[in-house]
């Protein structure tokens, strides 16, 4: 398993080396200019050392080794200087730089990160909490009320888009009841319990509006695979010696039936960053995702390429993590 | 042995009804049986017979389609049917063992094998973990496992077909229970493999005082090991008596053709899979006529007309059949 991981690990290489060139690739094809928003007023040989600065006049493959390089070994420099206090060479590297604020692209999003990981990670965990046993009950008592109300809800709720349930929530939650607040603080700090509870009511919303849909999705997973396994002979064997059906049923079956759902949840967890992203807007919380829409707003091509290949790095991450999972899961997987 | 006062499993009149959505099957039609304490009875009959539906309603292991409509069952004279949860729980758990047909999917993949020992002797022998461990080797020991300490590790999986059977009759055998069911346990093995679980019952039978129900589809199985022989068709029993009695002395015409089927010693294999002609009978409804008349050559108008009924013709053996093989004519009752 430790030997699969390792070469796994490496064969991601390659792939995101492709895929980092095809990001790259792709967004300098579109026609934007870093002076672009810069005032009429700003003289063209300004314009033209702005430019220079940037490095934008060099020829494409200088400027993708220059972002290589940039990101690939200058930002992880950083990082791990900042993380131990070890000091590289001078520290004085060339960043990736947003050409909107001239900042490093990297700062931006380690600020911006941990909004959108609370919001996507309590999402998850709420999704896996709501769907599991329903996906369990649903297939347990197939076509009962509970199955087909479970059935049609499941289906409204993977059919209704993330942003028009988040209207509504805001609609119903904030404006209606006045429960939560329907514009995410991101300054807010939790200090004590009552800005502990302050925090949590402001994460509701987002966190359930992304729960939801996926729970939708995979509370279904949860039932076809149950009723795969309840079929099996094993489960008969199971019965046969005696074992409650809450025991059957629930270590038995459920142990069967959650490895491919958890492979689901896996690789599922990209998609849901991407859904983060409309989420994030309605719900004004300053996450990765709004940063990307500041970004393609701002023409910030650095912004954009970064933020495009670090969805394209958690795709790939999470592949893996799928397969290494559904080894430890299944007995009967051995990576050699 | 029959003769002892309580038979240990005694089945009377036991029907078992699926419901579907292209209507009933009568997948078993008063069916009444005893088994002696210590007695092996081998059941016979084509796939479809209703053998693995009878033995899975006397634990009451129905699917959800399905309806036991009557009869009764009594294990050491008590009323399984009436038994309330924990009771049946306890019935199947200590009671009695299960061995099923095909290895392969029969026990779980996902939990090794120890485990799947060891939670059935903690439920029903009360034993701490350790001591279930050790038991659980014991068993694995007994059935003729090498290495049971490491193997108690080992996935399914990793075992042979017929090393996993083996397992399956260590998982039966846990709690010392007092019947084996083994339903066609050696069918989805080869040759070889069969005959090795066959010796492995056979060494059992000496050990441990168990009734022991083997269902087969192969009369010669059942003629190397069993004490007596009930024949199943269409739901019902056919007939039933003594292994050597019925083998001598066979009254109802499917006994016969089965037995015919049987390659003699000189044939070659090819010439086992003969089988009888036409078509299992339709379980639609419950039989108001004799279910092989179709299929039987000595058919005659009674057998259309009314089901026959078990009758005695030898010692502790008794047929369903209106037609006397002894005079070739009709039966005097
Ligand atoms: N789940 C089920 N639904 C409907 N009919 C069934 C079901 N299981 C078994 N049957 C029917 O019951 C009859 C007896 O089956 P079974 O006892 O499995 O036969 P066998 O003698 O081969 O073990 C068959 O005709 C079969 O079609
Ligand atoms: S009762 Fe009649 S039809 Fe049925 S087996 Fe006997 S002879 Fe054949
Ligand atoms: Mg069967």
């Amino acid at each position: 398993m430790f030997a699969f991981t390792i070469r796994r690990l490496l064969i991601s290489i390659p792939t995101l080396l492709a895929i980092s060139f095809i990001v790259f690739a792709i967004l300098d094809l579109a026609p934007s200019d870093p002076t672009g928003n810069l005032p009429l007023t700003i003289p063209p040989e300004v314009r033209q050392q702005i430019r220079d600065s940037l490095g934008l006049d060099e020829p494409f493959p200088v400027r993708y080794a220059l972002w290589l390089k940039q990101f690939f070994i200058n930002e992880p420099l950083n990082l791990i200087e900042g993380w131990t206090g070890w000091q590289f060479g001078d520290g004085d590297r060339l960043r990736v730089t947003s050409w909107a604020t001239r900042s490093p692209v990297v700062d931006l999003i380690i600020e911006r990160l941990p909004q959108t990981l609370w919001v996507v990670g309590m999402s998850q965990v709420v999704a896996v909490i709501i769907a599991v046993p329903i996906g369990v009950i649903s297939a347990y008592k197939q076509y009962s009320w509970f199955d087909q109300i479970g059935t049609f809800v499941s289906m409204v709720g993977f059919s209704i888009p993330t942003f028009f349930t988040g209207l509504v929530f805001i609609v119903f939650f904030s404006v209606q009841l006045q429960w939560f607040p329907s514009i995410y603080d991101t300054n807010h700090e939790v200090t004590d319990w009552d800005s502990f509870v302050f925090q949590i009511k402001q994460m509701i919303m987002p966190t359930m509006v992304l729960a939801l849909a996926t729970a939708a999705q995979l509370s279904r997973y949860m039932r076809a695979s149950m009723l795969d396994n309840l079929q099996q002979d094993y489960v008969r064997t199971a019965r046969s010696k005696g074992l409650t059906e809450r025991v059957v049923v629930t270590i038995h079956v459920l142990r069967n039936s959650m490895i491919p759902v958890v492979t689901v949840i896996a690789l599922n967890i990209p998609t849901i960053f991407g859904g983060a992203i409309i989420t994030e807007q309605i719900f004004r919380v300053n996450g990765i995702g709004q940063l990307l829409i500041i970004g393609i707003q701002g023409a910030d091509i650095p912004l954009v390429q970064t933020l495009t290949f670090i969805f394209a790095v958690l795709i790939v991450l999470f592949n893996l993590i799928a397969d290494v999972l559904y080894g430890i899961l299944d007995p009967r997987i051995r990576y050699e | 042995m029959r003769d002892t006062p309580q038979p240990l499993l005694d089945v009377t009149a036991l029907k078992t009804v699926f419901h579907t959505r292209s209507g009933d099957v009568h997948a078993v039609n008063e069916v009444s049986f005893d088994i002696a304490p210590g007695e092996l009875v081998g059941v016979v009959g084509e796939s479809g017979s209703g053998k693995s539906v009878t033995m899975m309603s006397l634990m009451g292991l129905l699917p959800k389609s399905a309806e036991i409509s009557g009869g009764e069952v009594l294990f050491q004279g008590r009323n399984v049917r009436g038994m309330d949860r924990n009771d049946l729980l306890a019935f199947r758990g200590r009671d009695v063992g299960v061995v099923f047909q095909d290895p392969m999917t029969s026990l779980n993949p996902v939990f090794n094998v120890g485990y799947q020992i060891t939670d059935r002797l903690r439920k029903y022998m009360g034993l701490s973990r350790a001591d279930a461990r050790k038991r659980a080797a014991e068993l694995l020991a007994l059935v003729g496992i090498p290495d049971p300490e490491q193997r108690l590790r080992d996935y399914p999986h990793q075992f042979s077909g017929g090393m996993r059977q083996r397992v399956m009759i260590a998982i039966a055998l846990a709690c010392d229970p007092k019947l084996l069911i083994a339903d066609e346990p050696t069918t989805a093995l080869d040759v070889t493999i069969q005959a090795q679980i066959l010796e492995l019952v056979r060494e059992l039978r000496q050990k441990l005082d168990m009734g022991i129900i083997w269902i087969t589809h192969d009369l010669g199985v059942v003629a190397g090991i069993a004490d007596r022989v009930l024949v199943m068709y269409g739901g019902q029993i056919v007939e039933q008596g003594p292994v050597a009695e019925l083998f001598a002395n066979p009254q109802h015409p499917y006994t016969r053709a089965l037995l015919e089927t049987l390659p003699s010693v000189t044939e070659e294999r090819s010439e086992r899979l003969r089988t009888i002609e036409g078509q299992p009978p339709s379980l639609n409804a419950a039989p108001s006529s004799c279910s092989f008349a179709p299929r039987c050559r000595h058919a005659f108008d009674r057998c259309l007309r009314e089901n026959p009924t078990r009758i005695d013709v030898g010692p502790r053996h008794d047929a369903a059949c209106w037609w006397d093989p002894a005079t070739g004519g009709p039966r005097n009752v």
